[in-house]
């Protein structure tokens, strides 16, 4: 749900990344923290066990800029990957604008991320959402394992709306930003059309 | 997504703004926010510069949500108050109609008796513009046309822009 003050010509859009356990989510957003300017960035809060596994969500409120005279803000959030967080990651997709599905390229994990999709879809249609129709990112993150699935068998399993799809090593960056821009096109073009 | 959007002008943000100014005041309250269910933060009064806003909506919210989902467990509701006690400061937190959460922050200059008559009464005030804003839109989604948006014309370089290309 965007929430647009006219009085304060501010928007405020929720990207949410989602995945199996592991798989790379709050390294994304660690990583857009560490290369974001630093005027622009909110705090980094981090709800985590004592081991660094996300017991709650991870949070990072970034500014980006003006549209059309109004001062754009994302707040990024994570889910809990690990199975029996399963009401926590409900919780955090209340009023969430956009999607981003991070996937680990590993062929042994490929099952956890199908299993993961089918999970986030029935947990948005709880927050009267459709997985067909809201803002949504692909991205193949671990790129770089040896034990990657190839891009097309990726493809083949995970990818079923033609919505886009980013390559990504996500601990070195690679493919970060694109994937969060390919969503802040997305969700700013819904707006469009609203 | 365009019917469950939060869009607040500026005459309703203003009785927004008096209504929590007011309330931080009569409860001799350090800060008061105003949040939304999805930890956006709407409206502020008192000391804010003191504590991360952004955070404490988001925290906020959150803590509202798993809260919530307690409540559904046992068989409730909603638990509409929750109460933090610190050794210098308190959180009050409160339930506003569907999608609003009121924060007061406190200390030893007020009471927890005070905070709550006083934010019964804020709450209901805060409750009727929050029935406005909801009823507005409604007649706008109805209507079918709603007033000419400044995103309507949103280009791919607007968008390349945000992120510095």
């Amino acid at each position: 749900m965007t929430f647009i003050n006219y009085a304060s010509r501010e928007i405020n859009c929720k990207i949410v990344y989602y995945g199996p356990g592991l798989c790379g989510k709050t390294t994304n957003i660690q990583w857009i923290y560490e290369q974001a300017n630093p005027d622009k960035r909110g705090k980094l809060v981090s709800l985590a066990t004592e081991t660094d596994r996300t017991l709650f969500f991870d949070f990072l409120p970034l500014d980006m800029g003006t549209v059309k005279g109004f001062k754009v803000r994302f707040h990024l959030y994570t889910v809990p990957g690990q199975v029996f967080y399963d009401a926590s990651r409900k919780l955090i997709l209340r009023g969430c604008d956009g999607l981003i599905f991070v996937a680990d390229s590993q062929k042994a994990r490929m099952e956890a991320n199908i299993e993961s999709i089918a999970n986030l879809a029935t947990n948005l249609k709880e927050n009267g959402f459709d997985i067909r129709s809201i803002p949504y990112v692909l991205q193949l993150n671990k790129r770089d394992m040896p034990s990657a699935a190839t891009v097309a068998e990726m493809e083949r399993l995970l990818r079923f709306r033609g919505e886009p799809m980013i390559e990504a090593v996500a601990n070195k960056g690679t493919g970060v930003i694109e994937t969060l821009k390919a969503s802040a096109r997305q969700i700013l073009m819904e707006l469009q059309r609203a | 997504m365009a019917k469950l959007d939060l869009m607040l002008f500026e005459e309703e943000y203003k009785l927004l703004q008096e209504i929590i100014g007011r309330l931080e005041k009569d409860a001799s309250a350090k800060v008061v926010f105003l949040v939304d269910k999805n930890g956006q933060q709407i409206a502020a009064a008192g000391d804010v510069k003191s504590i991360d806003a952004t955070s404490l909506a988001s925290l906020t919210a959150g803590n509202v949500a798993a809260t919530d989902g307690l409540a559904k467990l046992i068989g409730e509701k909603e638990f509409s108050l929750l109460f933090h006690e610190g050794e210098k400061d308190n959180l009050h937190i409160s339930i506003v109609g569907k999608r609003g959460i009121l924060v007061v922050i406190f200390d030893q200059n007020s009471s927890l008796a005070l905070v709550r008559l006083r934010v019964k009464k804020a709450s209901k005030e805060l409750q009727e513009i929050f029935d406005q804003v909801e009823q507005r839109a409604q007649k706008e989604s109805d209507a079918g046309s709603r007033f000419e948006s400044p995103f309507s014309e949103i280009t791919d370089e607007d968008i390349d822009r945000l992120f510095g290309d």
